[in-house]
Protein backbone atom coordinates (compact mmCIF):
# COMPACT_ATOMS: atom_id res chain seq x y z
CA UNK A 1 0.00 0.00 0.00
CA UNK A 2 1.24 3.51 -0.73
CA UNK A 3 1.92 5.72 2.24
CA UNK A 4 -0.44 8.51 3.21
CA UNK A 5 -4.04 8.82 4.11
CA UNK A 6 -6.71 7.66 1.69
CA UNK A 7 -10.33 8.40 1.95
CA UNK A 8 -11.20 7.56 -1.57
CA UNK A 9 -12.75 10.81 -2.77
CA UNK A 10 -11.20 13.57 -4.81
CA UNK A 11 -12.77 16.69 -6.27
CA UNK A 12 -11.08 18.01 -9.41
CA UNK A 13 -11.72 21.42 -10.97
CA UNK A 14 -11.51 21.84 -14.74
CA UNK A 15 -12.25 24.15 -17.66
CA UNK A 16 -14.28 22.84 -20.61
CA UNK A 17 -11.31 22.06 -22.87
CA UNK A 18 -10.41 18.88 -24.73
CA UNK A 19 -7.32 18.36 -22.59
CA UNK A 20 -9.45 17.96 -19.46
CA UNK A 21 -10.04 14.50 -20.97
CA UNK A 22 -8.01 12.28 -18.66
CA UNK A 23 -9.78 13.04 -15.35
CA UNK A 24 -13.15 12.91 -17.14
CA UNK A 25 -12.40 9.54 -18.74
CA UNK A 26 -10.84 8.17 -15.52
CA UNK A 27 -14.21 8.79 -13.93
CA UNK A 28 -16.45 7.73 -16.81
CA UNK A 29 -14.66 4.48 -17.69
CA UNK A 30 -14.19 3.37 -14.09
CA UNK A 31 -10.38 3.64 -14.02
CA UNK A 32 -10.63 5.74 -10.87
CA UNK A 33 -13.10 3.36 -9.30
CA UNK A 34 -10.73 0.44 -10.00
CA UNK A 35 -8.18 2.30 -7.90
CA UNK A 36 -10.70 2.73 -5.09
CA UNK A 37 -11.26 6.40 -5.95
CA UNK A 38 -14.46 8.30 -6.42
CA UNK A 39 -13.96 11.44 -8.53
CA UNK A 40 -16.13 14.51 -8.47
CA UNK A 41 -15.52 16.98 -11.28
CA UNK A 42 -16.29 20.67 -10.97
CA UNK A 43 -16.46 22.74 -14.13
CA UNK A 44 -15.65 26.43 -14.11
CA UNK A 45 -15.40 29.17 -16.70
CA UNK A 46 -12.11 30.87 -15.82
CA UNK A 47 -8.68 29.80 -14.59
CA UNK A 48 -9.03 32.39 -11.82
CA UNK A 49 -11.99 30.50 -10.41
CA UNK A 50 -10.40 27.06 -10.88
CA UNK A 51 -7.46 28.41 -8.86
CA UNK A 52 -9.66 30.03 -6.17
CA UNK A 53 -11.51 26.78 -5.63
CA UNK A 54 -8.23 24.90 -5.29
CA UNK A 55 -6.75 27.42 -2.83
CA UNK A 56 -9.88 27.65 -0.70
CA UNK A 57 -10.55 23.91 -0.57
CA UNK A 58 -13.58 23.61 -2.85
CA UNK A 59 -11.47 21.20 -4.90
CA UNK A 60 -8.56 18.90 -4.04
CA UNK A 61 -6.89 19.10 -7.43
CA UNK A 62 -7.19 21.09 -10.63
CA UNK A 63 -6.70 20.90 -14.39
CA UNK A 64 -4.40 23.90 -14.84
CA UNK A 65 -2.28 25.77 -17.37
CA UNK A 66 1.23 24.74 -16.32
CA UNK A 67 2.79 28.21 -15.81
CA UNK A 68 -0.05 29.19 -13.45
CA UNK A 69 0.99 26.44 -11.02
CA UNK A 70 4.47 27.96 -10.93
CA UNK A 71 3.23 31.56 -10.76
CA UNK A 72 0.99 30.67 -7.80
CA UNK A 73 3.88 29.00 -5.99
CA UNK A 74 6.07 32.07 -6.56
CA UNK A 75 3.32 34.47 -5.48
CA UNK A 76 2.97 36.29 -8.78
CA UNK A 77 -0.10 38.50 -8.57
CA UNK A 78 -1.29 37.16 -5.21
CA UNK A 79 0.19 35.82 -1.96
CA UNK A 80 2.32 32.74 -2.62
CA UNK A 81 0.87 29.29 -2.03
CA UNK A 82 2.88 26.19 -2.91
CA UNK A 83 1.35 24.00 -5.57
CA UNK A 84 2.58 20.57 -6.61
CA UNK A 85 2.30 18.77 -9.92
CA UNK A 86 2.63 14.98 -9.80
CA UNK A 87 1.23 14.48 -13.32
CA UNK A 88 1.25 16.35 -16.63
CA UNK A 89 -2.18 16.12 -18.25
CA UNK A 90 -0.83 16.59 -21.75
CA UNK A 91 1.60 18.20 -24.15
CA UNK A 92 0.63 20.73 -26.82
CA UNK A 93 -2.84 20.64 -28.41
CA UNK A 94 -3.05 24.37 -29.14
CA UNK A 95 -3.07 26.17 -32.44
CA UNK A 96 -2.46 29.64 -33.81
CA UNK A 97 -5.55 30.79 -35.68
CA UNK A 98 -5.63 34.02 -37.68
CA UNK A 99 -8.23 36.21 -39.32
CA UNK A 100 -8.67 34.65 -42.81
CA UNK A 101 -7.21 37.63 -44.70
CA UNK A 102 -4.16 37.75 -42.44
CA UNK A 103 -3.74 33.96 -42.66
CA UNK A 104 -3.63 34.16 -46.46
CA UNK A 105 -1.17 37.01 -46.37
CA UNK A 106 1.38 35.36 -44.08
CA UNK A 107 0.77 31.80 -45.24
CA UNK A 108 -0.21 32.09 -48.91
CA UNK A 109 0.37 28.41 -49.67
CA UNK A 110 -2.23 27.36 -47.13
CA UNK A 111 -1.90 24.23 -45.02
CA UNK A 112 0.00 24.33 -41.75
CA UNK A 113 2.73 26.91 -42.27
CA UNK A 114 6.40 26.66 -41.42
CA UNK A 115 6.89 28.64 -38.19
CA UNK A 116 10.00 30.48 -39.40
CA UNK A 117 8.48 31.37 -42.80
CA UNK A 118 5.17 32.51 -41.31
CA UNK A 119 7.06 34.52 -38.68
CA UNK A 120 9.14 36.28 -41.34
CA UNK A 121 6.01 37.09 -43.37
CA UNK A 122 4.32 38.38 -40.23
CA UNK A 123 7.27 40.66 -39.57
CA UNK A 124 7.04 42.10 -43.09
CA UNK A 125 3.31 42.50 -42.71
CA UNK A 126 3.78 44.41 -39.43
CA UNK A 127 6.11 46.87 -41.13
CA UNK A 128 3.49 47.79 -43.73
CA UNK A 129 0.44 47.61 -41.50
CA UNK A 130 1.16 50.69 -39.44
CA UNK A 131 -0.54 49.31 -36.36
CA UNK A 132 0.41 46.50 -34.01
CA UNK A 133 -1.41 43.22 -34.56
CA UNK A 134 -3.41 42.02 -31.60
CA UNK A 135 -2.97 38.48 -30.31
CA UNK A 136 -5.34 36.77 -27.88
CA UNK A 137 -4.09 34.13 -25.46
CA UNK A 138 -6.13 32.40 -22.78
CA UNK A 139 -4.10 33.48 -19.77
CA UNK A 140 -1.03 35.45 -18.89
CA UNK A 141 0.41 32.35 -17.19
CA UNK A 142 -0.35 29.86 -19.93
CA UNK A 143 1.83 27.75 -22.19
CA UNK A 144 -0.04 29.40 -25.06
CA UNK A 145 1.38 32.76 -24.08
CA UNK A 146 4.92 31.41 -23.68
CA UNK A 147 4.92 29.37 -26.90
CA UNK A 148 3.50 32.27 -28.87
CA UNK A 149 6.06 34.69 -27.44
CA UNK A 150 8.89 32.22 -27.98
CA UNK A 151 7.93 31.91 -31.64
CA UNK A 152 7.47 35.66 -32.20
CA UNK A 153 10.73 36.57 -30.46
CA UNK A 154 12.69 33.96 -32.41
CA UNK A 155 11.29 35.52 -35.61
CA UNK A 156 12.51 38.96 -34.58
CA UNK A 157 9.11 40.26 -33.44
CA UNK A 158 9.15 41.84 -29.98
CA UNK A 159 5.98 40.62 -28.22
CA UNK A 160 5.41 43.65 -26.00
CA UNK A 161 6.51 46.26 -28.51
CA UNK A 162 5.64 45.18 -32.05
CA UNK A 163 2.39 43.40 -31.21
CA UNK A 164 -0.20 43.46 -28.42
CA UNK A 165 -0.96 40.30 -26.52
CA UNK A 166 -4.16 40.29 -24.49
CA UNK A 167 -6.22 37.72 -22.64
CA UNK A 168 -9.37 36.29 -24.20
CA UNK A 169 -11.45 33.57 -22.55
CA UNK A 170 -11.46 30.41 -24.74
CA UNK A 171 -15.23 30.35 -25.37
CA UNK A 172 -15.05 33.89 -26.79
CA UNK A 173 -11.99 33.46 -29.00
CA UNK A 174 -14.05 33.00 -32.16
CA UNK A 175 -16.15 36.07 -31.27
CA UNK A 176 -13.03 38.13 -30.66
CA UNK A 177 -11.62 37.21 -34.09
CA UNK A 178 -14.92 37.88 -35.78
CA UNK A 179 -15.43 41.27 -34.19
CA UNK A 180 -11.87 42.36 -34.94
CA UNK A 181 -11.04 42.61 -31.24
CA UNK A 182 -7.98 40.45 -32.03
CA UNK A 183 -6.24 39.39 -35.26
CA UNK A 184 -4.79 36.13 -33.98
CA UNK A 185 -5.71 33.68 -31.24
CA UNK A 186 -3.64 30.97 -29.61
CA UNK A 187 -6.02 28.60 -27.88
CA UNK A 188 -6.74 24.91 -27.27
CA UNK A 189 -9.38 22.82 -28.92
CA UNK A 190 -12.23 22.85 -29.71
CA UNK A 191 -12.01 26.65 -29.89
CA UNK A 192 -9.79 26.95 -32.99
CA UNK A 193 -12.14 24.63 -34.83
CA UNK A 194 -15.13 26.65 -33.68
CA UNK A 195 -13.55 29.76 -35.22
CA UNK A 196 -12.78 27.87 -38.44
CA UNK A 197 -16.32 26.48 -38.69
CA UNK A 198 -17.68 29.98 -38.37
CA UNK A 199 -15.31 31.30 -41.00
CA UNK A 200 -13.87 33.69 -38.40
CA UNK A 201 -10.37 32.27 -38.60
CA UNK A 202 -7.93 29.89 -40.27
CA UNK A 203 -5.47 27.68 -38.44
CA UNK A 204 -1.93 28.58 -39.49
CA UNK A 205 0.26 26.76 -36.95
CA UNK A 206 -0.01 24.10 -34.28
CA UNK A 207 1.98 24.89 -31.12
CA UNK A 208 3.51 21.43 -31.55
CA UNK A 209 5.42 22.99 -34.47
CA UNK A 210 6.92 25.61 -32.15
CA UNK A 211 8.03 23.09 -29.52
CA UNK A 212 7.42 19.54 -30.62
CA UNK A 213 6.96 18.28 -27.04
CA UNK A 214 5.84 21.34 -25.09
CA UNK A 215 4.25 20.96 -21.66
CA UNK A 216 0.64 22.17 -21.58
CA UNK A 217 -1.88 21.38 -18.80
CA UNK A 218 -0.95 19.85 -15.48
CA UNK A 219 -2.72 18.28 -12.54
CA UNK A 220 -2.08 20.62 -9.61
CA UNK A 221 -2.59 20.12 -5.88
CA UNK A 222 -1.87 22.39 -2.95
CA UNK A 223 1.37 20.94 -1.65
CA UNK A 224 0.05 20.17 1.87
CA UNK A 225 -3.02 18.47 0.39
CA UNK A 226 -0.86 16.33 -1.86
CA UNK A 227 1.30 15.24 1.07
CA UNK A 228 -1.69 14.55 3.29
CA UNK A 229 -3.62 12.65 0.63
CA UNK A 230 -0.63 10.86 -0.85
CA UNK A 231 -2.39 7.50 -1.19
CA UNK A 232 -5.31 9.00 -3.10
CA UNK A 233 -2.95 11.10 -5.22
CA UNK A 234 -0.95 8.06 -6.31
CA UNK A 235 -4.13 6.10 -7.02
CA UNK A 236 -5.25 9.01 -9.21
CA UNK A 237 -1.94 9.01 -11.11
CA UNK A 238 -2.44 5.32 -11.93
CA UNK A 239 -6.07 5.88 -12.96
CA UNK A 240 -5.06 8.78 -15.22
CA UNK A 241 -2.40 6.66 -16.93
CA UNK A 242 -5.07 4.04 -17.69
CA UNK A 243 -7.40 6.75 -18.94
CA UNK A 244 -4.60 7.96 -21.25
CA UNK A 245 -4.12 4.50 -22.70
CA UNK A 246 -7.84 4.38 -23.48
CA UNK A 247 -7.86 7.94 -24.81
CA UNK A 248 -5.16 7.43 -27.45
CA UNK A 249 -6.62 4.18 -28.81
CA UNK A 250 -8.32 5.12 -32.13
CA UNK A 251 -10.97 2.48 -31.47
CA UNK A 252 -12.24 4.63 -28.60
CA UNK A 253 -12.32 8.03 -30.30
CA UNK A 254 -16.07 7.96 -30.98
CA UNK A 255 -17.12 6.97 -27.49
CA UNK A 256 -14.66 9.36 -25.84
CA UNK A 257 -15.69 12.29 -28.02
CA UNK A 258 -19.33 11.63 -27.12
CA UNK A 259 -18.50 11.62 -23.40
CA UNK A 260 -16.42 14.80 -23.56
CA UNK A 261 -19.17 16.58 -25.53
CA UNK A 262 -21.76 16.07 -22.76
CA UNK A 263 -23.35 19.14 -21.17
CA UNK A 264 -21.65 18.54 -17.81
CA UNK A 265 -18.18 18.37 -19.41
CA UNK A 266 -17.33 20.40 -22.52
CA UNK A 267 -20.93 20.98 -23.57
CA UNK A 268 -19.71 21.06 -27.16
CA UNK A 269 -19.90 19.53 -30.60
CA UNK A 270 -18.86 15.83 -30.53
CA UNK A 271 -17.74 16.00 -34.17
CA UNK A 272 -15.28 18.83 -33.52
CA UNK A 273 -14.03 17.15 -30.36
CA UNK A 274 -13.54 13.85 -32.19
CA UNK A 275 -11.44 15.64 -34.76
CA UNK A 276 -9.17 17.21 -32.16
CA UNK A 277 -8.61 14.03 -30.17
CA UNK A 278 -7.70 12.14 -33.33
CA UNK A 279 -5.14 14.82 -34.34
CA UNK A 280 -7.21 16.05 -37.26
CA UNK A 281 -7.55 19.70 -38.11
CA UNK A 282 -9.79 21.53 -40.50
CA UNK A 283 -7.54 24.49 -41.20
CA UNK A 284 -9.97 26.61 -43.21
CA UNK A 285 -13.69 26.49 -43.78
CA UNK A 286 -14.51 24.44 -46.86
CA UNK A 287 -11.00 22.94 -46.94
CA UNK A 288 -9.84 19.42 -46.30
CA UNK A 289 -9.20 17.89 -42.93
CA UNK A 290 -5.48 17.50 -42.26
CA UNK A 291 -4.02 14.76 -40.10
CA UNK A 292 -1.25 16.26 -37.99
CA UNK A 293 0.26 13.49 -35.81
CA UNK A 294 0.81 14.33 -32.13
CA UNK A 295 -1.18 17.57 -32.31
CA UNK A 296 -2.29 16.57 -28.83
CA UNK A 297 0.06 14.33 -26.88
CA UNK A 298 -1.49 12.63 -23.89
CA UNK A 299 0.21 9.30 -23.30
CA UNK A 300 3.14 7.93 -25.28
CA UNK A 301 6.81 8.47 -24.31
CA UNK A 302 5.78 8.87 -20.66
CA UNK A 303 4.12 12.15 -21.74
CA UNK A 304 2.63 12.59 -18.27
CA UNK A 305 5.97 12.45 -16.47
CA UNK A 306 6.56 15.81 -14.76
CA UNK A 307 10.08 16.55 -16.00
CA UNK A 308 11.74 19.06 -13.70
CA UNK A 309 13.40 20.54 -16.78
CA UNK A 310 9.97 21.50 -18.14
CA UNK A 311 9.14 23.43 -14.97
CA UNK A 312 12.49 25.16 -15.29
CA UNK A 313 11.86 26.08 -18.91
CA UNK A 314 8.53 27.62 -17.89
CA UNK A 315 10.31 29.58 -15.17
CA UNK A 316 12.85 30.84 -17.72
CA UNK A 317 9.98 32.20 -19.81
CA UNK A 318 8.30 33.75 -16.78
CA UNK A 319 11.50 35.64 -16.04
CA UNK A 320 11.83 36.58 -19.68
CA UNK A 321 8.37 38.13 -19.98
CA UNK A 322 7.48 39.29 -16.45
CA UNK A 323 10.64 41.35 -16.26
CA UNK A 324 11.16 40.41 -12.62
CA UNK A 325 14.71 39.17 -13.08
CA UNK A 326 16.27 35.74 -12.52
CA UNK A 327 16.52 34.59 -8.93
CA UNK A 328 18.23 31.31 -8.03
CA UNK A 329 15.94 30.70 -5.03
CA UNK A 330 12.85 31.25 -7.14
CA UNK A 331 14.26 28.93 -9.78
CA UNK A 332 14.62 26.20 -7.17
CA UNK A 333 11.06 26.75 -5.92
CA UNK A 334 9.73 26.64 -9.48
CA UNK A 335 11.62 23.43 -10.24
CA UNK A 336 10.18 21.77 -7.14
CA UNK A 337 6.60 22.36 -8.31
CA UNK A 338 6.98 19.38 -10.67
CA UNK A 339 7.18 16.18 -8.62
CA UNK A 340 8.54 13.22 -10.58
CA UNK A 341 9.13 11.45 -7.25
CA UNK A 342 5.38 11.19 -6.68
CA UNK A 343 4.75 10.00 -10.26
CA UNK A 344 7.46 7.34 -9.82
CA UNK A 345 6.23 6.18 -6.48
CA UNK A 346 2.69 5.80 -7.90
CA UNK A 347 3.78 3.67 -10.84
CA UNK A 348 6.73 1.71 -9.49
CA UNK A 349 6.00 -2.00 -9.86
CA UNK A 350 3.38 -1.52 -12.60
CA UNK A 351 4.30 -2.18 -16.23
CA UNK A 352 4.28 1.55 -17.02
CA UNK A 353 7.64 2.89 -18.26
CA UNK A 354 9.49 5.17 -15.83
CA UNK A 355 12.35 7.42 -16.95
CA UNK A 356 15.66 6.99 -15.17
CA UNK A 357 16.31 10.73 -14.88
CA UNK A 358 14.05 13.53 -13.60
CA UNK A 359 15.36 16.18 -15.92
CA UNK A 360 16.41 16.22 -19.56
CA UNK A 361 17.91 18.59 -22.08
CA UNK A 362 14.74 19.92 -23.76
CA UNK A 363 14.78 20.23 -27.52
CA UNK A 364 17.88 18.08 -27.93
CA UNK A 365 16.37 15.23 -29.94
CA UNK A 366 15.91 15.51 -33.68
CA UNK A 367 14.73 11.93 -34.08
CA UNK A 368 13.82 8.77 -32.15
CA UNK A 369 16.27 8.05 -29.36
CA UNK A 370 16.20 5.27 -26.79
CA UNK A 371 16.65 6.50 -23.26
CA UNK A 372 17.69 4.73 -20.11
CA UNK A 373 14.76 3.83 -17.95
CA UNK A 374 14.26 2.96 -14.34
CA UNK A 375 11.49 0.62 -15.48
CA UNK A 376 10.26 -0.50 -18.90
CA UNK A 377 11.42 0.65 -22.33
CA UNK A 378 10.94 3.95 -24.02
CA UNK A 379 11.95 5.71 -27.20
CA UNK A 380 11.68 9.48 -27.17
CA UNK A 381 11.03 11.08 -30.52
CA UNK A 382 11.83 14.51 -31.90
CA UNK A 383 11.30 17.08 -29.14
CA UNK A 384 12.91 20.11 -30.77
CA UNK A 385 12.08 23.79 -30.67
CA UNK A 386 11.47 25.19 -34.17
CA UNK A 387 14.61 27.34 -33.98
CA UNK A 388 16.73 24.28 -33.06
CA UNK A 389 17.92 25.90 -29.83
CA UNK A 390 18.19 23.60 -26.85
CA UNK A 391 17.41 24.19 -23.21
CA UNK A 392 19.89 22.57 -20.85
CA UNK A 393 18.47 22.92 -17.31
CA UNK A 394 21.96 22.75 -15.81
CA UNK A 395 22.59 26.11 -17.51
CA UNK A 396 19.29 27.79 -16.62
CA UNK A 397 20.77 31.17 -15.65
CA UNK A 398 22.82 31.32 -18.87
CA UNK A 399 19.75 30.44 -20.94
CA UNK A 400 17.85 33.32 -19.33
CA UNK A 401 20.76 35.68 -20.04
CA UNK A 402 21.06 34.53 -23.62
CA UNK A 403 17.35 35.09 -24.25
CA UNK A 404 17.47 38.55 -22.71
CA UNK A 405 20.10 39.46 -25.30
CA UNK A 406 18.07 38.11 -28.23
CA UNK B 1 -16.17 55.08 -2.94
CA UNK B 2 -16.87 53.68 -6.40
CA UNK B 3 -18.03 50.08 -6.58
CA UNK B 4 -18.40 48.16 -9.84
CA UNK B 5 -20.57 45.04 -9.87
CA UNK B 6 -19.67 42.82 -12.83
CA UNK B 7 -22.24 40.10 -13.37
CA UNK B 8 -23.75 38.63 -16.52
CA UNK B 9 -26.92 37.95 -14.56
CA UNK B 10 -28.79 41.25 -14.44
CA UNK B 11 -31.09 39.91 -11.73
CA UNK B 12 -28.29 38.99 -9.39
CA UNK B 13 -26.52 42.28 -10.08
CA UNK B 14 -29.75 44.08 -9.11
CA UNK B 15 -30.02 42.11 -5.87
CA UNK B 16 -26.44 43.01 -4.94
CA UNK B 17 -26.87 46.63 -5.95
CA UNK B 18 -29.94 46.93 -3.77
CA UNK B 19 -27.98 45.53 -0.82
CA UNK B 20 -25.07 47.91 -1.29
CA UNK B 21 -27.34 50.92 -1.81
CA UNK B 22 -27.65 51.21 1.97
CA UNK B 23 -23.97 52.10 2.22
CA UNK B 24 -23.14 55.73 2.69
CA UNK B 25 -21.07 57.67 0.17
CA UNK B 26 -20.83 54.78 -2.28
CA UNK B 27 -21.48 55.08 -5.96
CA UNK B 28 -22.48 51.80 -7.54
CA UNK B 29 -22.06 50.77 -11.18
CA UNK B 30 -23.43 47.60 -12.70
CA UNK B 31 -21.77 46.00 -15.75
CA UNK B 32 -23.61 43.07 -17.30
CA UNK B 33 -22.21 43.23 -20.86
CA UNK B 34 -19.17 41.13 -21.67
CA UNK B 35 -18.21 43.12 -24.74
CA UNK B 36 -16.20 46.18 -23.93
CA UNK B 37 -15.92 45.15 -20.29
CA UNK B 38 -12.34 46.27 -19.84
CA UNK B 39 -12.97 49.67 -21.42
CA UNK B 40 -16.06 50.14 -19.25
CA UNK B 41 -14.12 49.34 -16.08
CA UNK B 42 -11.49 51.83 -17.21
CA UNK B 43 -14.18 54.53 -17.49
CA UNK B 44 -15.72 53.72 -14.13
CA UNK B 45 -12.32 53.75 -12.40
CA UNK B 46 -13.69 51.78 -9.46
CA UNK B 47 -12.17 51.39 -6.02
CA UNK B 48 -13.73 47.98 -5.66
CA UNK B 49 -14.83 45.45 -8.26
CA UNK B 50 -17.18 42.65 -7.27
CA UNK B 51 -17.49 39.81 -9.77
CA UNK B 52 -19.26 36.46 -9.65
CA UNK B 53 -16.97 33.42 -9.69
CA UNK B 54 -18.81 31.92 -12.65
CA UNK B 55 -17.99 34.89 -14.86
CA UNK B 56 -15.88 33.76 -17.85
CA UNK B 57 -14.27 37.21 -18.07
CA UNK B 58 -12.40 36.94 -14.77
CA UNK B 59 -9.08 36.03 -16.42
CA UNK B 60 -9.47 38.93 -18.82
CA UNK B 61 -10.11 41.39 -16.02
CA UNK B 62 -7.29 40.03 -13.84
CA UNK B 63 -4.90 40.42 -16.74
CA UNK B 64 -6.07 44.00 -17.16
CA UNK B 65 -5.53 44.72 -13.49
CA UNK B 66 -2.09 43.12 -13.65
CA UNK B 67 -0.76 45.09 -16.60
CA UNK B 68 -2.87 48.18 -16.97
CA UNK B 69 -1.72 51.48 -15.64
CA UNK B 70 -4.93 53.10 -16.90
CA UNK B 71 -6.42 53.16 -13.44
CA UNK B 72 -3.25 54.77 -12.18
CA UNK B 73 -3.56 52.75 -9.00
CA UNK B 74 -2.70 49.11 -8.47
CA UNK B 75 -5.74 46.92 -8.08
CA UNK B 76 -5.55 43.34 -6.93
CA UNK B 77 -7.71 40.51 -5.84
CA UNK B 78 -8.58 41.05 -2.23
CA UNK B 79 -6.37 38.36 -0.78
CA UNK B 80 -4.91 40.02 2.26
CA UNK B 81 -3.60 36.97 4.07
CA UNK B 82 -4.65 38.29 7.45
CA UNK B 83 -8.22 38.10 6.26
CA UNK B 84 -8.28 34.59 4.79
CA UNK B 85 -11.56 33.87 6.54
CA UNK B 86 -13.37 36.69 4.84
CA UNK B 87 -12.01 35.61 1.45
CA UNK B 88 -12.97 31.98 2.04
CA UNK B 89 -16.50 33.15 2.89
CA UNK B 90 -16.72 35.13 -0.31
CA UNK B 91 -15.42 32.23 -2.43
CA UNK B 92 -18.03 30.01 -0.75
CA UNK B 93 -20.71 32.53 -1.65
CA UNK B 94 -19.41 32.74 -5.23
CA UNK B 95 -18.07 36.28 -5.36
CA UNK B 96 -14.59 37.55 -6.08
CA UNK B 97 -13.47 41.03 -5.22
CA UNK B 98 -10.72 43.30 -6.44
CA UNK B 99 -9.73 46.39 -4.52
CA UNK B 100 -7.50 49.33 -5.07
CA UNK B 101 -4.39 49.16 -2.97
CA UNK B 102 -4.43 51.17 0.22
CA UNK B 103 -8.16 51.24 0.95
CA UNK B 104 -9.05 50.99 4.63
CA UNK B 105 -9.39 47.25 5.38
CA UNK B 106 -12.40 47.65 7.70
CA UNK B 107 -14.25 49.52 4.97
CA UNK B 108 -13.55 46.78 2.43
CA UNK B 109 -14.52 44.13 4.91
CA UNK B 110 -17.93 45.65 5.57
CA UNK B 111 -18.64 45.99 1.86
CA UNK B 112 -17.47 42.46 1.18
CA UNK B 113 -19.58 41.08 4.03
CA UNK B 114 -22.59 42.83 2.63
CA UNK B 115 -21.90 41.52 -0.88
CA UNK B 116 -21.49 37.99 0.46
CA UNK B 117 -24.84 38.24 2.23
CA UNK B 118 -26.50 39.45 -0.97
CA UNK B 119 -24.96 36.61 -2.97
CA UNK B 120 -26.35 34.17 -0.41
CA UNK B 121 -29.73 35.90 -0.54
CA UNK B 122 -29.76 35.56 -4.31
CA UNK B 123 -28.81 31.87 -4.12
CA UNK B 124 -31.68 31.35 -1.65
CA UNK B 125 -34.09 33.14 -3.97
CA UNK B 126 -33.02 30.86 -6.77
CA UNK B 127 -33.39 27.67 -4.78
CA UNK B 128 -36.82 28.84 -3.58
CA UNK B 129 -37.75 29.44 -7.19
CA UNK B 130 -36.43 26.03 -8.27
CA UNK B 131 -38.39 24.43 -5.43
CA UNK B 132 -41.55 26.26 -6.39
CA UNK B 133 -41.07 25.18 -10.00
CA UNK B 134 -40.48 21.62 -8.84
CA UNK B 135 -43.68 21.68 -6.80
CA UNK B 136 -45.60 22.92 -9.80
CA UNK B 137 -44.15 20.15 -11.97
CA UNK B 138 -45.01 17.62 -9.25
CA UNK B 139 -48.59 18.77 -9.20
CA UNK B 140 -48.86 18.45 -12.95
CA UNK B 141 -47.55 14.90 -13.05
CA UNK B 142 -49.81 13.84 -10.16
CA UNK B 143 -52.81 15.26 -12.02
CA UNK B 144 -51.83 13.34 -15.15
CA UNK B 145 -51.40 10.08 -13.22
CA UNK B 146 -54.77 10.57 -11.52
CA UNK B 147 -56.42 11.01 -14.88
CA UNK B 148 -54.80 7.83 -16.21
CA UNK B 149 -56.04 5.84 -13.19
CA UNK B 150 -59.52 7.35 -13.49
CA UNK B 151 -59.69 6.44 -17.18
CA UNK B 152 -58.15 3.01 -17.02
CA UNK B 153 -59.53 1.73 -13.71
CA UNK B 154 -62.72 3.73 -13.34
CA UNK B 155 -61.55 5.44 -10.10
CA UNK B 156 -63.00 8.68 -8.82
CA UNK B 157 -60.44 11.44 -8.35
CA UNK B 158 -60.10 10.92 -4.57
CA UNK B 159 -59.75 7.15 -5.12
CA UNK B 160 -57.02 7.70 -7.71
CA UNK B 161 -55.15 9.98 -5.33
CA UNK B 162 -55.54 7.48 -2.43
CA UNK B 163 -54.12 4.75 -4.66
CA UNK B 164 -51.06 6.86 -5.54
CA UNK B 165 -50.53 7.81 -1.90
CA UNK B 166 -50.86 4.22 -0.66
CA UNK B 167 -48.35 2.94 -3.24
CA UNK B 168 -45.94 5.74 -2.38
CA UNK B 169 -46.14 4.89 1.32
CA UNK B 170 -45.67 1.16 0.69
CA UNK B 171 -42.61 1.77 -1.45
CA UNK B 172 -41.21 4.56 0.68
CA UNK B 173 -41.26 7.00 -2.25
CA UNK B 174 -42.70 10.42 -3.00
CA UNK B 175 -46.19 10.59 -4.53
CA UNK B 176 -44.72 12.54 -7.45
CA UNK B 177 -42.26 9.70 -8.15
CA UNK B 178 -45.03 7.11 -8.25
CA UNK B 179 -47.10 9.42 -10.46
CA UNK B 180 -44.10 9.82 -12.77
CA UNK B 181 -43.81 6.01 -13.01
CA UNK B 182 -47.53 5.70 -13.83
CA UNK B 183 -47.26 8.30 -16.58
CA UNK B 184 -44.10 6.71 -18.04
CA UNK B 185 -45.63 3.23 -17.96
CA UNK B 186 -48.76 4.58 -19.61
CA UNK B 187 -46.71 6.16 -22.37
CA UNK B 188 -44.75 2.95 -22.89
CA UNK B 189 -48.01 1.06 -23.28
CA UNK B 190 -48.96 3.38 -26.09
CA UNK B 191 -51.15 5.79 -24.16
CA UNK B 192 -51.10 9.51 -24.73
Amino acid sequence: MPPGKTHGELTIGFLPLVDACLPILAREHGFAENEGLSLRLVRDMSWATVLDRLLYGHSDAAHMVAPLAIATTLGRGRPAQSLSVPFVLGLNGNAVTMRPDLAREVNPAGGLGDPATVGAALKTCLATLGRPLRFGVVHRYSSHNYMLRYWLAACGIRPDVDVEITTVAPPFCADALESGEVDVICVGEPWNSVAVERGAGEIVLATAQIWRRGVEKVLAFREPVMEERRGDVEALVRALRKAGEHFVDPANHDVNAAILARPEYLDGNAGLIRRAISDQLLLARGGEVLKYPDFMFQHREAANFPWVSQAEWLYSQMVRWDGAGYDADEARLAARVFRPDVYRSALLGTNDPLPGASSKVEGSLAGPTSVSMQQGLITLENNSFFDRKVFDPSHLAEYVKMQARD
Amino acid sequence: MRIAIVDESATRAAVIREGLATLEDCEIFVVTERRGLVARIGEIAPDIVLMDLGNPSRDVLEEYFAVSRVLGRPIAMFVDESDAESIAASVDAGVSSYVVDGLAPHRIRSILDLAVRRFHAFARLQSDLAEAKGKLADREVVDKAKRILMDSRGFTEPQAYTELRKTAMNQGKRIADIAEAVVTAHQLMGGK
